[in-house]
């Protein structure tokens, strides 16, 4: 019973990738044709000559700063205010509050950073400034959540000391609970500034500014020599903070 | 009357009864030591005192005031002039000794000194006055987490002890220590007490300190008071009713341990 | 008497770092332009009000929901579609890259030769390449290439998350007990055949489990495309959000959380009765 119920999975699994192919009408004849491919390829050959000229890699550098700068403030405003909605989602103020938090972050998690930049350009026009507030919407969803489980496994003692001997509700958190989270957060933090710089790198496709736009704006104009350019400096910086991250947490993390 | 239970009653959650129609008063500036075996609710009784546990049936005075009676706000500020030893100390591992001492006063302190206070030591000479009193003065900037269980439990005291509360409630402070420290940080404590006109109500497993350093002598067993004496008064006969079923501390010197020889071959 | 210092030994690394955050908190502000006021200025709350206020009531009307439908299968036959691309690079090129199908290994106690080293690597490398860019730049490239449609978006897919599917495919092979293999292929089998007898059933689980979890995000990274043109789901919310039909956009936006979520339940489903 068990085997026929995974063979028919398996012939159902098959036959939605044969309907997909169907659906869509791709021809993948068509698309490896003759002419189909020499399309292709002297459309990849324009981008073999990288503008490297100074004025474009400074406008380069001034891109990537862009990209990270909106990766570090939004995930920065996304650690502040993701801590502020842990505490009700931990539970820390009542049932009711508890359920709406979870809610909200849920739903701000689940609306990908993309979809968030484009309805930020809506409301704050062109430019970084979109792709910051809606890293930070994305992030406070997902940091918020980690950081209210963070927050549920930390023993209540010492809060609860503090309390006992006149402290306010306030106080007891920041000495009593605070100093024990803080590694985990910081850690989940810089986990998730890694891969909002990778986000970032994307969000200009929407207009939300940095090596994205750049890059959206130079295949618009068919300038593929600068979209060449704007694709290796992404590669680099995806390389660099790989590198630095991987070097870092072989350094600092205590197993 | 400093403190004072009537006819208090604990039951914890599973139904076990930790305390059962307690009464007991307290003047300001006593010396109470709480004796008796393992579960007989001496925690329970300091956690009532300090306004932790509220009691089942039953009333608590503390410093005047019905405890219970009072608002959240009130009862806050009642217990900014209570200081609880916990018996583990409620210190966060990542948290340096100095900030943990000084937390001791965030019930007095407004809102800027706090936080403040979390940035950089505000009272560093006052920390280590505190922690000197019980050779801890060089552990200032250490970190929680690499003090040993004894030096823990000091830092513990030495926060209450900068809280300078009117009473000083202490559940088993000196457990993890060796019985010469512990001798010495009781007597410590007690001459606190005394100089700062404290109230100090202590808990303690190991009957002989109880007995040299404290007037007055009450025995808890099953939740309810044996015996509430002056030290004089307390005999062999009623410790043993104490702790019966219960290996008495021997008070003479212990036997040597038989070795066993093992032959080689 | 020891002389003790009496200043906080801390106090001068935290004011260090704490210059050095406001230092580059200045820049930051700067290069990102951030403007928290946007979301509260007047004109733009009436702006934002006014657009926020039509997501209520989503459009129901009978040819949006049929465009809805379709956008939705459409989104949903570009992950899979691609995601069967993918393998088809993602199997051999992982095959090849792994470690687990080393011949000098089985006979130097798990460690491959220094010829088995390094005609590895451009393999490798070439699989971390192909994940490294990010799919939505490769769906850009295509949009120009092949034009506007999902053919794009599934040969987005298929490029990125061959590189994905292979570099964890050729880890999940070296990471289970790599003796039963050596021992068939010292007993003179050849590699494929070790691997199929000796790897393949203990990571078959594994290597399920990990493809419906691509599958699902392969899901999301289809509405993504879309944005820049690459059919379904998020191409259909660019148009709606440039012609400002707030209706539009929020039945848009509903479906694709309820799609994810059904993505979500078919893939635990999935990988329960698969592993």
């Amino acid at each position: 019973m068990n085997r026929l119920f995974n063979v028919l999975l398996l012939l159902g699994l098959g036959a939605a990738v044969v309907a997909s192919f169907v659906y869509l009408g791709i021809d993948l004849a068509a698309l490896g044709d003759h002419s189909n491919l020499k399309q292709m390829s002297a459309y990849a050959q324009r981008f073999l000559t990288p503008d490297l000229s100074p004025a474009y890699l400074k406008a380069i550098g001034h891109g990537m700063l862009e990209t990270v700068a909106m990766s570090a403030l939004g995930t920065l405003l996304a650690a502040v205010l993701g801590l502020a909605l842990a505490l009700p989602a931990a539970g820390r103020l009542g049932w009711p509050l508890r359920s709406a938090s979870r809610l909200v972050l849920n739903a701000l998690r689940a609306v990908p950073e993309l979809v968030w930049a484009a309805l930020m350009v809506f409301a704050a026009g062109l430019g970084p400034n979109a792709g910051t507030l809606a890293l930070a919407l994305h992030t406070v969803g997902v940091l918020g959540r980690l950081f209210a489980e963070a927050l549920e496994n930390t023993p209540p003692q010492p809060a609860d000391a503090i309390r006992l001997q006149g402290g306010s509700a306030l106080w007891a958190f920041c000495y009593g609970t605070l100093p024990n989270l803080m590694p985990q957060l910081l850690a989940y933090t810089l986990y998730r500034w890694e891969n909002n710089i990778r986000m970032a790198s994307v969000l200009g496709f929407v207009g939300a500014g940095g090596l994205g736009q750049m890059l959206y704006v130079s295949l618009s104009l068919f300038q593929e020599a600068q979209g060449s350019t704007v694709i290796l400096a992404m590669l680099l910086l995806v390389f660099t903070v790989d590198t630095l991250s991987s070097w870092s947490r072989q350094r600092w993390v205590k197993a | 009357m400093t403190l004072r239970l009537t006819q208090a009653s604990v039951t914890h959650a599973n139904g076990a009864q930790a305390l059962r129609g307690v009464d007991l008063h307290i003047e300001a500036g006593e010396q109470v030591a709480i004796i008796g075996p393992s579960g007989a609710g001496k925690s329970s009784l300091l956690n009532v005192l300090a306004t932790a546990l509220r009691p089942g049936n039953g009333e608590v005075q503390v410093l005047g005031e019905r405890a219970w009676h009072l608002s959240a706000r009130q009862r806050q500020r009642l217990r900014a002039r209570i200081g609880l030893i916990h018996q583990a100390p409620p210190l966060p591992p990542r948290q340096r000794v100095v900030t943990a001492v000084l937390a001791g006063k965030l019930g007095q302190w407004g809102m800027g000194k706090s936080l403040l206070n979390l940035l950089h030591p505000l009272d560093i000479p006052g920390a280590r006055a505190a922690l000197a009193r019980l050779d801890l003065g060089d552990k200032l900037f250490a970190q929680c987490q690499q003090l040993s269980g004894g030096q823990l439990q000091r830092v513990g005291i030495a926060r209450v002890l900068y809280q300078a509360p009117e009473v000083l409630l202490a559940d088993e402070p000196v457990s993890a220590m060796d019985p010469v420290l512990a001798e010495h940080t009781l007597s410590v404590l007690c001459q606190h007490a005394r100089e700062h006109a404290v109230t100090l109500v202590t808990s303690l497993h190991a009957v002989e300190l109880a007995l040299a350093h404290f007037s007055r002598i009450i025995g808890l067993r099953d939740g309810q008071i044996l015996f509430d004496l002056p030290t004089e008064a307390v005999d062999r006969k009623r410790l043993d009713a104490l702790y019966a079923n219960e290996q008495l501390a021997s008070m003479s010197k212990p036997a040597p341990p038989s070795s066993v020889q093992i032959p080689r071959c | 008497m020891l002389k003790h210092d009496v200043r906080d030994p801390a106090a001068r690394p935290r004011l260090l770092l704490g210059l050095l955050a406001v230092a580059l908190l200045w820049p930051g502000i700067h290069f990102s332009e951030l403007d928290l006021s946007v979301l509260l200025a007047s004109d733009s709350q009436s702006e934002i009000g006014r657009f926020v206020a039509a997501f209520w009531p989503p459009a129901h009307d009978e040819a949006f929901i049929e465009l809805l439908l379709q956008a939705t299968l459409q989104t949903i036959a570009i992950a899979t579609a691609g995601m069967a691309l993918a393998l088809l690079l993602a199997v051999p090129a992982s095959l090849l890259a792994s470690r687990a199908l080393s011949l000098s290994a089985a006979y130097r106690a798990g460690r491959p030769g220094l010829w088995g080293q390094w005609l590895r690597w451009p393999v490798r490398g070439l699989l971390i390449l192909l994940r490294s860019v990010p799919e939505i730049v490769w769906a850009l490239l295509f949009v120009r290439a092949v034009g506007l449609g999902p053919t794009a978006g599934v040969l987005a897919i298929a490029i990125t998350y061959s590189g994905m599917l292979g570099k964890v495919y050729a880890e999940i092979f070296e990471s289970v007990d790599q003796r039963p293999a050596h021992a068939l292929m010292q007993a003179g089998s050849g590699r494929l055949a070790a691997f199929c007898y000796g790897i393949l059933p203990n990571v078959v689980a594994e290597l399920l489990s990990y493809t419906v979890y691509r599958w699902e995000c392969a899901i999301r990274a289809s509405v993504v495309m879309g944005f820049v043109g690459a059919g379904g789901l998020g191409q259909q919310m660019d148009l709606s959000l440039r012609m400002f039909a707030g209706g539009e956009v929020a039945s848009l936006l509903l479906t694709f959380l309820v799609l994810v979520l059904l993505a979500d339940q078919l893939s635990r489903l999935l990988r329960w009765r698969l592993a």
